[in-house]
């Protein structure tokens, strides 16, 4: 089996505050394999966001990456230098952000944004970056695009806007794409569109994907596998069907029970008592414990790795005692 | 766009229209210039003459008609004090006033973006806040004080620049410029610095803070998440976007600083409309203050219209929507 396109290893991040230093993301380790698509589900604060944007070399200071690796097809990248991150932004490594009104430059043409991308990465002339533009604009379903391309974005819809985007993170034909919340900005009717339009595209191309949401339904339909974050941990990682059908931890055991059924007919949802600690405030031992209706002795005392049950993985010492006994 | 300029031009002319409203009234509440005009021993009856000669005696909107005919034609009447045709007197002077506004305004802008871009990037580095810090004392400290405390420093203790005058003009027919010759160039360093200081920092400070502002939106993320080179990024998407903002400030400043060029003309002795206006309100030369007038809120409206076709050509979504501006 060959390497993983990508292996995070036990990353921190951490921010300074004139008070303390804050831990957003404690030793998350994860790999995505070439092709594959790994949802990252969690509440907002979890640290998904600012685990995809230190992927990319993004990281808003004073966050910064304060220990572990990440690896990207075999090389370290979460020490380059300034040039060496730049060049694989957009040619190896894309990034799609939340919120399709905001990402694109309104001052621009899509077309001069897209050619400018794709100029900055492959060694097009004009004639053959706009060409090449306008088969970018088509593949991600953009109507008449021979005309569209000369459009700003203000003229463009959201769903529309979020396909330009799409286009943009595609042009350099990418390895991974860092979908963050790709579609919460947009309709609910829209979503879908934009879900399976970026879906089929990776597929097509064999991009892996790191699909950040908060939208269960969006993972079910989308990811291979999934990662469960909660305050700023791995609570559970697994494939997708599984994770939905049988969780392990009690947190993702709790977000399925919160979820309506279309099957059973209930009066009143599921709820998880409580809610994410503060970043300030993360308790000792396991973080989910005050919170956890099958907390026992050792949730209180330390923080249970994450520990192999059947095929996933769940940070919880309910399945300590197996690993004891094996 | 046609549609959209030919509204802009209309309300400036209407603009104008106001402007020469006041500047006409300007004659009806400052009293009788004839008074203004004539020795203490002229007769009643060659008073009422020249009341018949100036056509004082016809009604107030006949008046106010001779008067915007003339401003059109640029006929501005007579100067009470000097018995000279005003705008002759003010043609020969605004080439100096504008000369020195022009500059001091693309000193502003010159020194002051790039400073701005650079505070707004490299927010912690010494160098910034150096600028910031030097950026106070220019905007705190009054302009004549600059202007002395220039005198002092270069043309008293150093000597290397003149203190008064613009040096050697050469005439070019309607225009006497002071750009072609190295005496006029060195005299117009200390002035336009002094004029064009406080403007610099606005703009300085206006484009740190619209420069801040800029980096932290999405698309600039999206765009270094692109790959694009930090160049690009920060003088392709983010500085297009402050632009705006100081092309509006740089603008209404440009009026300003042709306004307001009185004081430092002052300073340095210049020979511009400034020191022609002051001499004409100590002697109450109506004539000239309203020509003064008109001719400061043609520029002020002609530079608002051309900041208006900027935000055009800068920001497309004023483009398509330009009716509703």
């Amino acid at each position: 089996m060959s390497e993983p396109l990508l292996q995070v290893r036990n990353l921190i991040i951490e921010f300074p505050t004139r008070k303390e230093l804050l831990r957003a993301v404690d030793e998350i380790s994860f790999d995505i394999k070439a092709g594959e698509i790994l949802g990252v589900v969690g509440e907002s604060g979890a640290g998904k966001s600012l685990t995809g944007a230190a992927i990319i070399g993004l990281l808003e200071p004073p966050g910064r990456i304060a220990g572990g690796e990440i690896i990207f097809d075999g090389q370290r990248i979460d020490n380059l230098e300034h040039a060496d991150i730049q060049k694989l932004r957009g040619k190896r490594i894309a990034m799609i952000f939340q919120d399709p009104l905001t990402s694109l430059n309104p001052l621009y043409r899509v077309g001069e944004q897209l050619i400018e991308t794709i100029q900055t990465h492959l060694p097009l002339n004009n004639t053959h970056a706009r060409k090449r533009a306008i088969e970018l604009l088509d593949e991600v379903g953009i109507p008449a695009p021979e005309t569209r391309i000369d459009g700003y974005p203000h003229q463009f819809s959201g769903g529309m806007r979020q396909r330009v985007v799409i286009a943009l993170a595609l042009a350099a034909e990418p390895d991974l794409i860092i979908a963050d919340e790709p579609t919460t900005a947009l309709d609910v009717s829209v979503q879908a569109q934009i879900i399976s339009l970026l879906k089929t595209l990776c597929r097509d191309r064999g991009t892996a994907v790191m699909l950040i949401t908060h939208d269960m339904g969006v993972i079910a339909e989308t990811a291979d596998r999934v990662a469960v974050l909660y305050a700023g941990q791995i609570a559970e990682i697994g494939n997708t069907r599984d994770l939905i059908k049988s969780p392990k931890h009690p947190y993702t055991n709790g977000l399925m029970s919160s979820i309506p059924s279309m099957e059973s007919v209930e009066d009143r949802l599921v709820q998880i008592p409580g809610s994410m600690p503060r970043l300030n405030a993360i308790p000792d031992g396991c973080s989910f414990h005050p919170r956890c209706s099958k907390a026992f002795t050792p949730c209180t005392k330390s923080r249970a790795p994450l520990i192999d049950v059947g095929d996933a993985r769940a940070a919880c010492w309910l399945y300590g005692a197996e690993v004891d006994n094996g | 766009m046609l549609a959209f300029m030919i509204r802009r031009v209309f309300q400036s002319v209407i603009v104008m229209f106001v402007v020469a409203l006041i500047s006409f009234l300007l004659f009806r509440f400052v009293g009788d210039p004839v008074n203004q005009m004539v020795g203490i021993e002229t007769t009643p009856e060659q008073r009422d003459a020249l009341r018949v000669q100036l056509g004082l005696n016809d009604p107030v909107l006949t008046q106010f008609w001779r008067f915007i005919m003339g401003a059109v034609q640029l006929d501005f009447g007579t100067s009470y004090q000097f018995k000279q045709s005003v705008a002759a007197m003010i043609g020969k002077r605004a080439p100096a006033t504008l000369e020195l506004s022009l500059i001091s305004a693309v000193f502003a802008t010159v020194v002051g973006i790039p400073m701005g871009v650079y505070t707004g990037l490299k927010r912690d580095s010494w160098l910034s806040k150096m600028f910031l810090t030097v950026s106070l004392v220019g905007i705190s400290l009054p302009t004549f004080l600059i202007g002395i405390l220039f005198i002092f420093v270069f043309a008293v203790q150093f000597q290397v620049l003149p203190s008064f005058g613009r040096g050697e003009v050469v005439d070019l027919g309607y225009w006497n410029t002071g750009l072609l010759t190295a005496s006029g160039l060195k005299a117009l360093i200390l002035p336009s610095i002094t004029l064009g200081l406080f403007q610099m920092t606005l703009i300085m400070r206006l484009v740190r803070s619209e420069m801040l502002e800029v980096m932290r939106t999405d698309y600039i993320k999206f765009a270094r998440a692109r790959g694009l080179t930090r160049r690009a990024v920060n003088f392709g998407h983010a500085l297009k976007n402050t632009l705006v903002p100081v092309i509006t400030i740089t603008g209404l400043q440009l009026g300003s600083v042709i306004a307001f060029a009185i004081i430092t003309e002052t300073v340095f002795s210049w020979p511009g409309m400034g020191l022609l206006f002051l001499n004409s309100v100590q002697n109450v030369d109506i004539p000239i203050m309203a020509a003064y007038l008109m001719l400061i809120g043609f520029l002020f409206v002609t530079i608002n219209l051309i900041v208006d076709l900027l935000y055009v050509a800068v920001d497309p979504r004023i483009r398509v929507t330009g009716v509703e501006l």
